[in-house]
Protein backbone atom coordinates (compact mmCIF):
# COMPACT_ATOMS: atom_id res chain seq x y z
CA UNK A 1 0.00 0.00 0.00
CA UNK A 2 0.98 3.52 -0.93
CA UNK A 3 0.63 6.45 1.83
CA UNK A 4 -0.38 9.73 -0.32
CA UNK A 5 -0.93 12.75 1.00
CA UNK A 6 -3.14 15.91 -0.19
CA UNK A 7 -1.87 18.88 1.16
CA UNK A 8 -4.46 22.14 0.41
CA UNK A 9 -4.36 25.64 2.31
CA UNK A 10 -6.77 28.28 2.94
CA UNK A 11 -5.04 31.59 1.89
CA UNK A 12 -8.31 34.00 4.02
CA UNK A 13 -7.16 32.01 7.17
CA UNK A 14 -3.41 32.19 6.09
CA UNK A 15 -1.89 35.51 8.45
CA UNK A 16 1.82 35.15 6.78
CA UNK A 17 3.73 34.09 9.82
CA UNK A 18 5.82 31.99 7.00
CA UNK A 19 6.24 28.87 9.61
CA UNK A 20 5.67 26.98 6.66
CA UNK A 21 7.70 28.07 4.04
CA UNK A 22 10.20 28.21 6.87
CA UNK A 23 10.30 24.64 7.72
CA UNK A 24 9.18 23.05 4.18
CA UNK A 25 10.29 25.59 1.46
CA UNK A 26 10.16 22.47 -1.09
CA UNK A 27 6.37 22.65 -0.39
CA UNK A 28 5.38 26.19 0.52
CA UNK A 29 6.15 29.49 -0.37
CA UNK A 30 4.36 33.42 0.54
CA UNK A 31 3.54 35.84 -1.89
CA UNK A 32 5.31 39.18 -2.15
CA UNK A 33 1.78 41.17 -1.72
CA UNK A 34 0.61 39.79 1.57
CA UNK A 35 3.08 37.37 2.54
CA UNK A 36 0.44 34.66 2.37
CA UNK A 37 1.27 30.65 1.30
CA UNK A 38 1.65 29.38 -1.83
CA UNK A 39 0.99 25.75 -2.03
CA UNK A 40 4.23 24.38 -4.29
CA UNK A 41 3.21 20.85 -4.23
CA UNK A 42 -0.32 19.74 -3.23
CA UNK A 43 0.80 15.82 -3.48
CA UNK A 44 4.66 15.66 -1.78
CA UNK A 45 6.48 12.71 -2.05
CA UNK A 46 7.02 10.42 0.94
CA UNK A 47 10.39 12.05 1.14
CA UNK A 48 8.35 15.11 2.54
CA UNK A 49 5.32 14.05 4.10
CA UNK A 50 6.93 14.56 7.37
CA UNK A 51 7.64 18.00 6.83
CA UNK A 52 3.89 18.66 5.68
CA UNK A 53 2.65 17.54 8.94
CA UNK A 54 5.05 19.46 10.81
CA UNK A 55 3.88 22.95 8.86
CA UNK A 56 0.68 21.70 9.41
CA UNK A 57 0.79 21.61 13.10
CA UNK A 58 3.27 24.65 13.49
CA UNK A 59 0.99 27.08 11.26
CA UNK A 60 -0.43 29.40 13.73
CA UNK A 61 -3.39 29.76 11.52
CA UNK A 62 -4.67 26.67 11.13
CA UNK A 63 -4.45 27.27 7.54
CA UNK A 64 -2.80 23.96 6.83
CA UNK A 65 -4.69 20.72 5.90
CA UNK A 66 -2.56 17.43 5.39
CA UNK A 67 -4.88 14.71 4.41
CA UNK A 68 -3.11 11.07 4.53
CA UNK A 69 -4.79 8.69 2.00
CA UNK A 70 -3.85 5.06 1.51
CA UNK A 71 -3.95 3.81 -1.82
CA UNK A 72 -3.49 -0.31 -2.89
CA UNK A 73 -0.98 -0.58 -5.73
CA UNK A 74 -1.97 -2.09 -9.16
CA UNK B 1 5.06 47.39 43.07
CA UNK B 2 3.76 45.56 46.31
CA UNK B 3 5.85 42.43 46.94
CA UNK B 4 5.07 41.18 49.74
CA UNK B 5 2.46 38.01 49.66
CA UNK B 6 -0.98 39.22 49.28
CA UNK B 7 -2.75 38.15 52.47
CA UNK B 8 -6.05 39.17 51.03
CA UNK B 9 -8.64 35.91 50.46
CA UNK B 10 -10.29 35.93 47.18
CA UNK B 11 -13.88 36.28 48.69
CA UNK B 12 -15.57 34.12 45.91
CA UNK B 13 -15.01 30.17 46.67
CA UNK B 14 -13.56 29.61 42.59
CA UNK B 15 -10.07 28.85 44.40
CA UNK B 16 -9.10 32.28 42.43
CA UNK B 17 -5.66 32.77 43.34
CA UNK B 18 -3.95 36.50 43.22
CA UNK B 19 0.28 36.74 41.97
CA UNK B 20 2.68 37.75 44.66
CA UNK B 21 4.64 38.97 41.74
CA UNK B 22 3.06 40.83 38.51
CA UNK B 23 3.65 38.43 35.93
CA UNK B 24 5.80 40.77 34.19
CA UNK B 25 7.94 41.23 37.13
CA UNK B 26 11.84 40.34 37.54
CA UNK B 27 12.05 36.42 37.75
CA UNK B 28 13.91 35.04 40.72
CA UNK B 29 16.05 31.94 41.22
CA UNK B 30 17.54 31.24 38.27
CA UNK B 31 17.81 34.37 35.69
CA UNK B 32 16.42 32.36 32.86
CA UNK B 33 13.68 30.43 34.21
CA UNK B 34 9.81 31.98 34.44
CA UNK B 35 8.49 32.96 38.66
CA UNK B 36 8.70 29.88 40.39
CA UNK B 37 5.18 31.02 41.51
CA UNK B 38 3.66 30.59 37.79
CA UNK B 39 5.94 27.10 37.77
CA UNK B 40 3.56 26.18 40.89
CA UNK B 41 0.30 27.41 38.78
CA UNK B 42 1.42 25.53 36.06
CA UNK B 43 2.08 22.44 37.89
CA UNK B 44 -1.49 22.71 39.66
CA UNK B 45 -3.91 23.84 37.32
CA UNK B 46 -2.46 25.03 33.81
CA UNK B 47 -5.57 26.98 33.57
CA UNK B 48 -7.06 28.86 37.17
CA UNK B 49 -8.92 31.53 38.41
CA UNK B 50 -7.08 35.15 38.81
CA UNK B 51 -8.10 37.69 41.02
CA UNK B 52 -7.02 40.52 39.16
CA UNK B 53 -5.90 43.87 41.04
CA UNK B 54 -8.95 45.39 40.21
CA UNK B 55 -11.08 42.84 41.46
CA UNK B 56 -11.55 41.17 38.40
CA UNK B 57 -12.12 37.68 38.40
CA UNK B 58 -10.24 36.26 35.04
CA UNK B 59 -7.99 33.84 34.25
CA UNK B 60 -4.27 32.48 34.04
CA UNK B 61 -3.25 30.24 31.29
CA UNK B 62 0.48 28.63 32.29
CA UNK B 63 -0.13 25.20 30.78
CA UNK B 64 1.38 24.83 26.91
CA UNK B 65 -1.86 23.39 25.39
CA UNK B 66 -4.18 25.49 26.68
CA UNK B 67 -1.92 28.77 26.01
CA UNK B 68 -2.27 27.72 22.38
CA UNK B 69 -5.67 26.92 22.16
CA UNK B 70 -6.47 30.27 23.84
CA UNK B 71 -4.24 32.33 21.49
CA UNK B 72 -5.44 30.35 18.76
CA UNK B 73 -9.02 31.26 19.10
CA UNK B 74 -10.51 34.41 17.32
CA UNK B 75 -13.56 34.65 19.72
CA UNK B 76 -10.45 35.38 22.45
CA UNK B 77 -10.06 39.20 21.89
CA UNK B 78 -6.79 41.18 21.69
CA UNK B 79 -8.63 44.63 21.80
CA UNK B 80 -6.94 46.03 24.64
CA UNK B 81 -10.11 48.31 25.36
CA UNK B 82 -11.74 44.95 26.87
CA UNK B 83 -8.64 44.25 29.01
CA UNK B 84 -8.63 43.95 33.23
CA UNK B 85 -4.29 44.71 34.00
CA UNK B 86 -3.12 42.03 35.66
CA UNK B 87 -0.76 44.17 37.26
CA UNK B 88 -2.62 47.39 38.80
CA UNK B 89 -5.69 48.83 39.66
CA UNK B 90 -6.58 50.82 37.15
CA UNK B 91 -9.30 52.78 39.13
CA UNK B 92 -11.40 52.75 36.57
CA UNK B 93 -10.12 54.22 34.16
CA UNK B 94 -11.02 53.45 30.84
CA UNK B 95 -8.44 52.46 28.17
CA UNK B 96 -9.06 53.64 24.63
CA UNK B 97 -9.05 51.62 22.02
CA UNK B 98 -6.00 50.97 19.82
CA UNK B 99 -4.65 54.13 17.98
CA UNK B 100 -5.12 53.95 14.15
CA UNK B 101 -2.13 51.32 12.78
CA UNK B 102 -1.83 50.06 16.48
CA UNK B 103 -2.78 46.75 15.01
CA UNK B 104 -1.26 44.17 17.60
CA UNK B 105 -4.30 45.58 19.79
CA UNK B 106 -6.93 44.93 17.10
CA UNK B 107 -8.99 42.35 16.28
CA UNK B 108 -10.61 41.03 12.39
CA UNK B 109 -11.00 42.61 9.86
CA UNK B 110 -9.23 45.59 10.99
CA UNK B 111 -6.14 43.39 12.06
CA UNK B 112 -5.92 41.72 9.11
CA UNK B 113 -6.00 44.58 7.18
CA UNK B 114 -2.38 46.09 8.61
CA UNK B 115 -1.44 42.91 8.39
CA UNK B 116 -1.48 41.62 5.30
CA UNK B 117 0.26 44.85 4.45
CA UNK B 118 3.42 44.21 6.79
CA UNK B 119 3.29 40.08 6.18
CA UNK B 120 4.49 40.59 2.59
CA UNK B 121 7.13 42.60 3.52
CA UNK B 122 8.59 40.15 6.36
CA UNK B 123 8.20 37.01 4.04
CA UNK B 124 10.70 33.51 4.73
CA UNK B 125 12.49 34.71 1.57
CA UNK B 126 12.86 37.96 1.82
CA UNK B 127 14.24 37.82 4.95
CA UNK B 128 16.48 35.41 4.40
CA UNK B 129 18.18 38.10 1.21
CA UNK B 130 19.40 39.78 4.28
CA UNK B 131 21.85 37.48 5.61
CA UNK B 132 24.60 38.78 4.19
CA UNK B 133 23.65 42.19 5.42
CA UNK B 134 23.54 40.68 9.27
CA UNK B 135 26.82 39.28 8.75
CA UNK B 136 28.39 42.37 7.39
CA UNK B 137 26.92 44.71 10.44
CA UNK B 138 27.44 41.18 12.96
CA UNK B 139 31.70 41.52 11.67
CA UNK B 140 31.90 45.51 11.91
CA UNK B 141 30.51 45.14 15.38
CA UNK B 142 32.96 41.96 16.35
CA UNK B 143 35.84 44.02 15.24
CA UNK B 144 34.58 47.16 17.13
CA UNK B 145 34.67 44.43 20.37
CA UNK B 146 37.93 43.15 19.56
CA UNK B 147 39.13 46.78 18.95
CA UNK B 148 37.40 48.06 22.68
CA UNK B 149 38.46 45.01 24.29
CA UNK B 150 39.44 42.44 26.39
CA UNK B 151 36.09 43.85 28.00
CA UNK B 152 32.99 45.24 26.82
CA UNK B 153 29.34 45.69 27.62
CA UNK B 154 27.67 43.38 24.98
CA UNK B 155 24.59 44.92 25.44
CA UNK B 156 25.61 48.31 24.18
CA UNK B 157 28.63 46.86 21.87
CA UNK B 158 26.48 44.12 20.12
CA UNK B 159 23.03 43.35 21.45
CA UNK B 160 21.37 46.79 20.47
CA UNK B 161 23.22 47.81 17.92
CA UNK B 162 22.45 44.97 15.22
CA UNK B 163 19.23 44.78 15.63
CA UNK B 164 18.05 48.43 15.28
CA UNK B 165 20.70 49.06 12.33
CA UNK B 166 18.69 46.68 10.31
CA UNK B 167 15.04 47.66 11.48
CA UNK B 168 16.19 51.36 10.80
CA UNK B 169 17.92 49.81 7.41
CA UNK B 170 14.23 48.12 6.66
CA UNK B 171 11.80 50.93 7.31
CA UNK B 172 14.10 53.55 6.11
CA UNK B 173 15.23 55.49 9.34
CA UNK B 174 17.92 57.55 8.02
CA UNK B 175 21.25 56.58 9.31
CA UNK B 176 22.66 59.47 10.96
CA UNK B 177 18.82 59.81 13.03
CA UNK B 178 19.43 56.12 14.59
CA UNK B 179 21.10 57.39 17.65
CA UNK B 180 18.50 59.91 18.74
CA UNK B 181 15.74 57.38 17.94
CA UNK B 182 17.51 54.62 19.76
CA UNK B 183 18.16 56.72 22.71
CA UNK B 184 14.11 57.97 22.53
CA UNK B 185 13.21 54.26 22.22
CA UNK B 186 15.08 53.26 24.75
CA UNK B 187 13.56 56.09 27.39
CA UNK B 188 10.21 54.97 26.08
CA UNK B 189 10.78 51.45 27.57
CA UNK B 190 13.18 52.11 30.76
CA UNK B 191 12.86 56.16 31.50
CA UNK B 192 10.09 57.22 34.37
CA UNK B 193 6.53 58.21 33.64
CA UNK B 194 7.62 61.91 32.83
CA UNK B 195 10.48 60.66 30.53
CA UNK B 196 8.67 57.77 28.77
CA UNK B 197 6.17 61.13 27.82
CA UNK B 198 8.49 62.59 26.40
CA UNK B 199 10.39 60.45 24.73
CA UNK B 200 7.29 59.14 22.95
CA UNK B 201 6.03 62.52 21.80
CA UNK B 202 10.05 63.31 20.18
CA UNK B 203 9.01 60.14 18.35
CA UNK B 204 5.65 60.73 17.08
CA UNK B 205 7.06 64.06 15.89
CA UNK B 206 10.05 62.52 14.26
CA UNK B 207 8.06 59.40 12.40
CA UNK B 208 5.53 62.03 11.58
CA UNK B 209 8.13 64.33 9.84
CA UNK B 210 9.91 60.64 8.54
CA UNK B 211 6.36 59.54 7.19
CA UNK B 212 5.73 63.26 5.29
CA UNK B 213 8.88 63.05 3.88
CA UNK B 214 8.90 59.23 2.24
CA UNK B 215 5.41 60.44 0.67
CA UNK B 216 7.22 63.21 -0.87
CA UNK B 217 10.53 61.51 -2.42
CA UNK B 218 9.79 57.60 -1.61
CA UNK B 219 13.24 55.04 -1.28
CA UNK B 220 13.62 52.05 -1.24
CA UNK B 221 12.23 50.80 2.00
CA UNK B 222 9.10 49.44 3.95
CA UNK B 223 7.79 52.71 5.18
CA UNK B 224 7.87 54.16 1.49
CA UNK B 225 6.71 51.00 0.03
CA UNK B 226 3.69 51.45 2.63
CA UNK B 227 2.92 54.85 1.68
CA UNK B 228 1.65 53.70 -1.99
CA UNK B 229 -1.01 51.84 -0.24
CA UNK B 230 -4.74 53.10 1.31
CA UNK B 231 -3.30 54.06 4.38
CA UNK B 232 -2.99 56.98 6.63
CA UNK B 233 -0.38 59.13 7.47
CA UNK B 234 -1.80 58.45 10.88
CA UNK B 235 -1.70 54.93 10.40
CA UNK B 236 1.63 54.97 8.84
CA UNK B 237 2.93 56.68 12.25
CA UNK B 238 0.94 54.11 14.51
CA UNK B 239 2.48 51.37 12.41
CA UNK B 240 6.41 53.12 12.21
CA UNK B 241 6.35 53.10 15.84
CA UNK B 242 5.48 49.51 16.54
CA UNK B 243 7.75 48.18 14.32
CA UNK B 244 10.50 50.38 15.04
CA UNK B 245 9.92 49.93 18.72
CA UNK B 246 9.34 45.86 18.43
CA UNK B 247 12.68 45.92 16.04
CA UNK B 248 14.74 47.28 18.68
CA UNK B 249 13.79 45.91 22.00
CA UNK B 250 12.93 42.48 21.28
CA UNK B 251 15.70 40.98 19.49
CA UNK B 252 18.05 42.93 21.13
CA UNK B 253 16.77 41.40 24.64
CA UNK B 254 17.04 37.94 22.95
CA UNK B 255 20.74 38.52 21.95
CA UNK B 256 21.99 39.89 25.58
CA UNK B 257 19.73 37.09 27.46
CA UNK B 258 20.75 34.38 24.93
CA UNK B 259 24.27 35.08 25.50
CA UNK B 260 24.21 35.12 28.63
CA UNK B 261 22.87 31.76 29.01
CA UNK B 262 25.12 30.63 26.43
CA UNK B 263 28.37 31.77 28.70
CA UNK B 264 26.72 30.85 31.48
CA UNK B 265 26.62 27.12 30.21
CA UNK B 266 29.78 26.61 28.15
CA UNK B 267 28.65 23.03 27.36
CA UNK B 268 25.81 24.27 25.48
CA UNK B 269 28.03 27.14 23.61
CA UNK B 270 30.71 24.47 22.59
CA UNK B 271 28.08 22.68 20.91
CA UNK B 272 26.96 25.44 18.70
CA UNK B 273 30.69 26.77 18.37
CA UNK B 274 31.72 23.09 17.29
CA UNK B 275 28.46 22.95 14.92
CA UNK B 276 27.32 26.15 13.69
CA UNK B 277 24.75 24.28 11.14
CA UNK B 278 22.59 23.84 14.38
CA UNK B 279 22.20 28.10 14.59
CA UNK B 280 18.77 27.44 13.63
CA UNK B 281 17.98 24.67 15.55
CA UNK B 282 19.18 26.69 18.35
CA UNK B 283 17.82 30.23 18.13
CA UNK B 284 14.59 28.02 18.78
CA UNK B 285 15.64 26.44 21.08
CA UNK B 286 17.10 29.68 23.22
CA UNK B 287 13.54 31.42 22.07
CA UNK B 288 11.49 29.02 24.18
CA UNK B 289 14.04 28.99 26.97
CA UNK B 290 14.20 32.63 27.43
CA UNK B 291 10.65 33.32 25.82
CA UNK B 292 11.56 37.26 26.98
CA UNK B 293 7.83 38.42 25.95
CA UNK B 294 6.56 37.69 29.36
CA UNK B 295 2.68 37.59 28.44
CA UNK B 296 0.04 37.97 26.40
CA UNK B 297 -3.85 39.20 27.01
CA UNK B 298 -6.75 37.97 25.13
CA UNK B 299 -10.93 38.92 26.43
CA UNK B 300 -13.76 36.46 25.65
CA UNK B 301 -15.90 38.08 23.53
CA UNK B 302 -18.29 35.51 24.11
CA UNK B 303 -18.66 31.96 26.24
CA UNK B 304 -15.31 30.16 25.44
CA UNK B 305 -14.60 26.37 26.73
CA UNK B 306 -11.26 25.56 26.29
CA UNK B 307 -9.30 22.89 28.61
CA UNK B 308 -12.85 21.74 30.20
CA UNK B 309 -13.09 25.27 31.75
CA UNK B 310 -15.98 27.88 30.33
CA UNK B 311 -13.71 31.09 30.08
CA UNK B 312 -17.09 34.02 30.07
CA UNK B 313 -17.90 36.65 28.26
CA UNK B 314 -16.04 39.67 29.14
CA UNK B 315 -13.52 37.81 31.40
CA UNK B 316 -9.62 38.12 30.67
CA UNK B 317 -6.93 35.91 30.02
CA UNK B 318 -3.44 36.41 31.16
CA UNK B 319 -1.63 33.92 29.34
CA UNK B 320 1.94 33.18 30.13
CA UNK B 321 4.26 32.58 27.55
CA UNK B 322 7.53 31.76 29.73
CA UNK B 323 5.61 29.35 31.55
CA UNK B 324 3.89 27.86 28.95
CA UNK B 325 7.22 26.56 26.66
CA UNK B 326 8.91 24.88 29.95
CA UNK B 327 5.70 22.80 30.14
CA UNK B 328 6.77 19.04 30.71
CA UNK B 329 3.92 17.50 28.31
CA UNK B 330 5.44 19.76 25.52
CA UNK B 331 9.03 19.54 26.28
CA UNK B 332 10.78 16.92 28.31
CA UNK B 333 13.20 17.94 30.53
CA UNK B 334 11.88 21.79 29.59
CA UNK B 335 14.34 23.71 32.19
CA UNK B 336 17.52 22.09 30.52
CA UNK B 337 18.87 24.39 28.08
CA UNK B 338 19.36 21.68 25.04
CA UNK B 339 20.45 23.62 21.45
CA UNK B 340 19.47 19.84 19.62
CA UNK B 341 16.49 19.50 20.75
CA UNK B 342 13.62 20.03 18.49
CA UNK B 343 11.73 23.05 19.85
CA UNK B 344 10.00 24.32 17.17
CA UNK B 345 6.35 24.83 18.37
CA UNK B 346 7.03 27.47 21.16
CA UNK B 347 4.66 29.92 21.93
CA UNK B 348 7.76 32.85 22.30
CA UNK B 349 6.71 34.57 19.17
CA UNK B 350 2.79 33.93 20.42
CA UNK B 351 0.47 31.64 18.12
CA UNK B 352 -2.71 32.19 16.39
CA UNK B 353 -3.21 35.42 14.09
CA UNK B 354 -1.30 37.69 16.17
CA UNK B 355 1.78 35.85 15.91
CA UNK B 356 4.98 38.11 15.34
CA UNK B 357 4.65 39.37 12.28
CA UNK B 358 8.62 40.00 11.80
CA UNK B 359 9.53 36.70 13.42
CA UNK B 360 11.80 35.95 10.40
CA UNK B 361 13.88 38.66 10.44
CA UNK B 362 14.32 38.17 14.26
CA UNK B 363 15.62 34.80 13.08
CA UNK B 364 17.52 36.00 10.52
CA UNK B 365 19.30 38.30 12.99
CA UNK B 366 20.32 35.45 15.73
CA UNK B 367 21.19 32.55 13.82
CA UNK B 368 23.84 34.89 12.49
CA UNK B 369 24.75 36.60 15.60
CA UNK B 370 25.20 34.25 17.91
CA UNK B 371 27.46 31.53 15.90
CA UNK B 372 29.37 34.54 15.07
CA UNK B 373 30.01 35.58 18.15
CA UNK B 374 31.03 32.29 19.86
CA UNK B 375 33.44 32.30 16.80
CA UNK B 376 35.17 35.49 17.22
CA UNK B 377 35.64 34.98 20.80
CA UNK B 378 36.78 31.21 21.99
CA UNK B 379 37.22 32.46 25.30
CA UNK B 380 34.25 34.48 25.95
CA UNK B 381 32.92 34.60 29.62
CA UNK B 382 31.08 37.02 31.99
CA UNK B 383 33.15 39.73 33.47
CA UNK B 384 31.42 39.68 36.37
CA UNK B 385 29.95 37.34 38.72
CA UNK B 386 26.58 35.69 37.66
CA UNK B 387 24.27 36.77 40.30
CA UNK B 388 25.47 40.82 39.87
CA UNK B 389 24.63 40.61 35.67
CA UNK B 390 21.55 43.12 36.14
CA UNK B 391 18.21 41.79 34.97
CA UNK B 392 15.62 44.02 33.59
CA UNK B 393 12.39 44.32 35.65
CA UNK B 394 9.08 45.76 35.41
CA UNK B 395 9.03 45.82 31.35
CA UNK B 396 6.96 42.94 29.40
CA UNK B 397 10.25 41.85 27.56
CA UNK B 398 12.59 40.48 29.61
CA UNK B 399 16.60 40.80 29.24
CA UNK B 400 19.70 41.93 31.00
CA UNK B 401 20.29 45.51 31.21
CA UNK B 402 23.99 45.05 30.29
CA UNK B 403 26.31 42.05 30.05
CA UNK B 404 29.99 43.21 30.70
CA UNK B 405 31.99 40.03 28.98
CA UNK B 406 35.77 39.36 28.65
CA UNK B 407 38.21 37.22 26.87
CA UNK B 408 41.43 36.51 26.47
CA UNK B 409 43.68 38.29 24.46
CA UNK B 410 46.51 36.43 22.26
CA UNK B 411 49.14 38.55 20.51
CA UNK B 412 48.61 38.41 16.99
CA UNK B 413 44.87 39.05 17.27
CA UNK B 414 44.52 41.94 18.99
CA UNK B 415 44.56 44.83 17.06
CA UNK B 416 45.88 47.79 18.86
CA UNK B 417 44.21 51.28 17.93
Amino acid sequence: MTIFLSLSVDRDRCVGAGMCALTAPQLFDQRDADGRVVLLDPEPAPAHHAAAHQAAELCPAAAITALRTGAFDG
Amino acid sequence: MDHAPSTRSPHDAAHAVELVTRPDDSRTGCPFDPPAELTRHRQEQPLRRLRFPDGHLGWLATGYSVCRAILADARLSSRKELMHNPSMDLGGMEIPPAAPGEFINMDEPQHGRYRKLLAGKFTVRRMKLLTERVEQITAEHLDAMEKAGPTVDLVTAFAQPIPAIMICELLGVPYQDRDSFQEQAAAVFSGDMEEKMAAFTAIQTYLAELVAAKRADPTDDILSDLTDSDLTDEELLGIGFLLLAAGIDTTANMLGLGAFALLSDPEQAAVLRGDPSLAGQAVEELLRYLTIAELGLRTALEDVEIGGRTIKAGETVVVSFPAANRDPEKYPEPDRLDLRRQALGHLAFGHGAHQCVAQQLARVEMSVAFPALLARFPTLRPAIPREEVPLRVNTNVYGVESLPVTWDVTGGRRVVG
